[in-house]
């Protein structure tokens, strides 16, 4: 089974990718199914005793499974290419339209240098490509102590944080 | 310049951290190059024709003198004593070495500089109005909201990795001196029927490839939802721009293919959503970037032209040629900002030398209050000069060599760094330059032509923005060859695009086909004040059209 990082910690992988067919599933096994998938199985994934996960490519947009995500555990979205930042996009809808709150899972081309981004658009897991550190990535999230803008992890934009220090030097309770 | 505080300084201090680690492992063999040239790009590392091209951020080309005597050491400690300002307002060094360009940026963040998001597929430095803060017809002074643009676009989370480059850039007065008609995004102050200020949003204009003039897709839109409208631009672009061409990948093909109105109801639609949001924007915050921006301590001076420079203006001819030239009206009485051409009769269009770099620092300290501009024009700017040493100011300006009174003139070339640098260009963009302003080094004749803007671009990704020149000099590679498309009727404000006169012509024949489009516009104009473009526009290209190609065939049939 692969290794990859989860807020911050580096687990296991449970899950099994099914694109084609849910024959021959385990009702405990852990699944991840494409959005064709999940639309033809709807009636037996109902049923799925295990956790459920979806796989977007990069070219799929939130959109598709907007009316699956209640019973989804996990979302990942594929980067066919750490240069194509669709997925970005992505991770902050399904965050902050569509109010998913379970985990979200960067895989593909994803190592060091990407996750600080992927980090602040909502992902809190990421599935290394091959040959990567999970230990060595595990820096990327920490390159940067602060950021100007609005993000999944931290709402307020460095501009409102500024005032509230402003604020609270002025007034020290 | 916006001052940084204790956050800017750690954010550009971590950049450098971040970069010298890739560098070290790009060198090490633990990055590849697939992976590190995206990287680097976004910290504006090119690999050129000869060397590494680094080109670094002048944030809406505003620079103190301590920066620009950084800019200076920088390009004698590791280039060749040279730098070159480009057209969007940044510098570019060509010569310096991969390995010290962690050193190099660790040199820029002690003055408050960096390269970041300098070239990339991401959102670029913002430039502005030349003018901005100073200009007399200013609405708005656009710096304070450029600077809020850097803030929100300096390592914006979910933009870095776009189809493609994406420029942007904020107008504050009544003339359009930042060509907001030809980005992708173009933000234009105007005021609405109650008087209130905000932007018109324009989008999808730019030259490149597919040169296109933006499309309005708000008129007005209230100051406070400028980011989180940004927002929403860019997340339909990011979405739904085109990533299987590159040189289909601009917006401005985006918003063609949805068609324009399509394009707008996305962005409303994705706006609704992020409207109101914690990205809108609170007037303390446009106060605190306004308190930090370096304002000049103006001394009270009178309204009137002061008696010296009456006198000087009065007595010395050449002075006043400069005056009429290269002076600017200024909002503050008793001011002027002052444009330094840096288009003298065999420079090279936008290049400085280390030496004059120190000059021109010293220049803003004693004339001015220690600040520079960068224009697009590839000029530098002292914008706060005192009326009544103009005369003293010009003396020194002529003696360093950047007295040359031909702002808005044919000579006031701006030019791509071509193929003596370029590893895009088909072809030179410095030697055409060069023999034109040898062709017309002539004042009398200069002025006599009157206002012309003359581009030239060594390839079709038209840096040096020939689409929008009055006369535009394209390069265009012919079977390994360099040759030369002319274009005319071009103009950056209004904008409007040249169009091609006819086949594409030899490097030596450039200057006798200006000349020829020169004679041509002089029989035809009805009196002085109608410019070149002005007769181009009322007569179309035909007659200089016949102009430029008969008398190129007189001169085959007589050879």
């Amino acid at each position: 089974m692969l290794e990859l990082i989860r807020d911050r910690a580096i687990v296991r992988d449970t899950y099994h990718l099914r694109t084609d067919t849910l024959d021959g599933i385990l009702p405990e096994e852990d699944v991840i199914v494409s959005p064709a998938l999940l639309a033809a199985e709807r009636a037996r994934l109902d049923q799925h005793q295990g956790k459920l996960g979806v796989w977007l490519e990069t070219s799929e947009g939130p959109e598709i499974i907007a009316a699956d995500l209640a019973r989804l555990d996990l979302v990942v979205v594929h980067f066919s290419s750490f240069t194509d930042g669709r997925g970005h996009s992505t991770a902050r809808l399904l965050r902050e339209r569509y109010g998913f709150r379970g985990e979200l899972r960067a895989a593909g081309d994803v190592f060091k240098e990407t996750l600080h981004y992927l980090s602040r658009c909502g992902f809190n897991a990421f599935a290394l490509r091959p040959g990567e550190s999970l230990t060595h990535a595990l820096g990327g999230l920490d390159v940067f102590s602060e950021a100007y803008q609005t993000s999944v992890e931290r709402q307020s934009p460095l501009f409102r944080r500024r005032l509230q220090n402003v604020a609270s030097e002025e007034n020290p309770l | 310049m916006y001052q940084y505080d204790e956050i800017d300084q750690r954010i550009v201090d971590e950049r450098v951290a971040q970069f010298r680690d890739q560098t070290r492992r790009f060198l090490a063999g633990e990055l590849s190059e697939d992976d590190f040239r995206p990287l680097r790009l976004q910290n504006g590392l090119y690999i050129q024709r000869h060397a590494p091209m680094l080109r670094v951020a002048i944030p809406y080309g505003v620079l103190a003198s301590y920066q620009l005597r950084k800019l200076a050491y920088i390009a004698r400690t590791y280039d060749r004593g040279v730098g070159h300002f480009s057209t969007r307002q940044n510098i570019q060094f060509n010569w310096p070495a991969l390995e010290s360009v962690p050193e190099i940026l660790a040199e820029l963040a002690t003055v408050q500089m960096h390269a970041i998001q300098t070239s990339g597929n991401c959102v670029r430095n913002t430039t502005t109005d030349h003018f901005a803060g100073v200009a007399a017809d200013e609405l708005i002074d656009p710096r304070i909201y450029c600077e809020l643009i850097r803030q929100w676009s300096t390592f914006h989370p979910e933009f870095a990795f776009l189809p493609r480059k994406f420029k942007i850039a904020v107008n504050g007065a009544l003339e359009d001196r930042a060509a907001t008609w030809v980005h992708d995004i173009g933000l234009h102050a105007v005021r609405d029927d109650q008087g209130e200020v905000g932007f018109r949003v324009i989008v999808g204009g730019g030259l490149g490839r597919t040169p296109m003039v933006g499309v309005v897709v708000r008129e007005f839109l209230p100051l406070a939802h400028l980011l989180t409208y940004l927002d929403a631009i860019l997340r339909v672009y990011n979405r739904y721009g085109r990533r299987d061409n590159k040189h289909k990948a601009r917006i401005k093909i985006l918003v063609k293919a949805m068609t324009p109105e399509r394009f707008q109801r996305e962005v409303e639609a994705e706006w609704l959503s992020l409207k109101d949001g914690p990205a809108t924007v609170v007037p303390e915050e446009l106060a605190r970037i306004a308190a930090r921006m370096t304002r000049p301590a103006y001394a009270t001076l009178p309204d009137a032209v002061p008696e010296r420079l009456q006198q000087a203006l009065e007595h010395d001819k050449a002075f006043r040629r400069w005056h009429e030239r290269n002076v600017h009206a200024h909002q503050v009485a008793g001011y002027a900002s002052v444009v330094l051409s840096l288009k003298a009769t065999g420079s090279v269009p936008g290049d400085a030398s280390a030496d004059q770099m120190d000059a021109v620092a010293e220049l803003a300290d004693r004339y001015g209050f220690g600040e520079i501009r960068v224009s697009h024009e590839q000029n530098l700017i002292l914008p706060d000069v005192r009326q009544a040493d103009l005369h003293d100011l010009y003396r020194e300006l002529k003696a360093l060599g950047f007295a040359t009174p031909n702002i808005g003139l044919l000579t006031n070339i701006i030019s791509c760094p071509g193929g003596d640098f370029c590893s895009l260009a088909n072809a030179r963009s410095i030697p055409v330059a060069q023999a034109i302003q040898q062709r017309f080094d002539d004042l009398d004749r200069l002025y006599e032509i009157g206002p012309l803007d003359l581009n030239i671009s060594g390839c079709m990704n038209a840096c040096g923005h020939h689409h929008v020149g009055h006369i535009g000099i394209l390069g265009v590679d012919k079977h390994g060859a360099e040759f030369y498309q002319i274009t005319i009727g071009g103009n950056q404000a209004p904008a409007r695009l040249g169009r091609v006169i006819g086949p594409s012509l030899g490097q030596e024949d450039i200057p006798d086909a200006i000349e020829r489009l020169i004679e041509v516009y002089l029989e035809a104009r009805l009196h002085e004040e109608e410019r070149f473009v002005d007769v181009v526009e009322r007569l179309g290209i035909e007659p200089f059209k016949a102009g430029v190609y008969a008398s190129q065939e007189r001169e085959v049939l007589y050879a």
